[in-house]
């Protein structure tokens, strides 16, 4: 069993492997991240899938919706699993950080994730905003 | 009346019911029926940790549902009624429970023993004996996964799955 930390990113649609195509596009890197996509799958399937992917190895599991399906089965995985984090709302930023930091214990990857989950919208209808309107 | 869908889908709470239907319907509470569910608090806590603070989840097995349906349908909040299987739902109807309510069928998926009808439902044979059961009741039941698509009743239903 590897003490590295794999990601795991499971959403709705092609929404992971898109995601995971984005990763590399950016980076060159994907090593250490593997998708799942729910459809046509039973929760029962989805559950199982997801358990064969984390395997023993520490895992964060990322996915879209928190009321969503995938996030469903990642909390069942958790449950039975210590080794396992969820993160639900992924975005590119948090996978990005994750890709460059996944060799760290899990809890300091989870701490470094914490703090990254904000997210940035801009718009203002103040006039001495640098991003006016935007 | 106050119990808005009542869907049978294997997924029970997810993103088809909570944002598909009930952003497009409004959504106060959901009420899961499912025997095993209702004994299971983590389980419980499991689907509540997922859902939106403004949204109430209650899981009461088939009696407990079936004596309470009356207050749902006459709750001024909005709610919707899902069950993971067509037999619970069946069940829910014969205790009376769902006269003049519509039965929508959102989700079963593929195991071993049923073949696709819809890119959303995969049917065996204990699943058309089922939709029988429905239709000999004389239950309005159709399948449609999310408010904007074609809503496909029993009867052209039972036609696919017998096809």
């Amino acid at each position: 069993m590897s003490d590295e930390v794999q990601g795991i990113l499971v959403g709705h649609g092609k929404l992971a492997e898109g995601m995971l195509d984005a990763v590399q596009e950016i980076t060159g890197l994907g090593e250490g991240l593997v998708t799942l996509d729910n459809e046509g799958l039973t929760p029962e399937a989805l559950e199982e899938r997801l358990g064969q992917l984390a395997g023993d190895q520490p895992s964060v599991v990322f996915v879209d919706l928190p009321s969503g399906s995938c996030a469903f089965a990642a909390r069942r995985l958790r449950h039975r699993q210590a080794n396992v984090a969820v993160v639900c709302g992924v975005n590119l930023p948090l996978l990005l950080d994750f890709i460059f930091h996944r060799t760290l214990p899990l809890d300091e990857i989870i701490a470094r994730l914490r703090t990254h989950v904000g997210v940035s919208i801009e718009y203002t209808t103040d006039g001495d905003s640098p991003v006016p309107g935007r | 009346m106050a119990i808005l869908l009542c869907r049978v889908d294997d997924r029970l709470i997810h993103g088809q019911v909570v944002v598909g239907w009930g952003s497009q319907l409004g959504l106060d509470f959901l009420v899961v029926v499912d025997d095993e569910l209702s004994a299971s608090e983590w389980e419980q806590d499991l689907y509540r940790a997922g859902l939106p603070d403004d949204i109430e989840a209650r899981f009461p097995d088939v009696e407990a549902a079936i004596r309470e349906f009356p207050d749902w349908k006459a709750s001024a909040q909005r709610g919707f009624v899902l069950t993971r299987d067509l037999a619970t739902m069946r069940r829910l109807a014969e205790g009376g429970a769902l006269a003049e309510v519509e039965i929508n069928i959102g989700g079963l998926h593929d195991a071993p023993g049923r073949r696709r009808i819809l890119p959303y439902l995969f049917l065996g044979d204990e699943d058309r004996e089922e939709l029988l059961r429905f239709q000999r009741a004389g239950s309005a039941v159709s399948a449609q996964d999310l408010p904007g698509a074609r809503k496909i009743k029993l009867e052209e239903l039972l036609n696919l799955a017998s096809g």
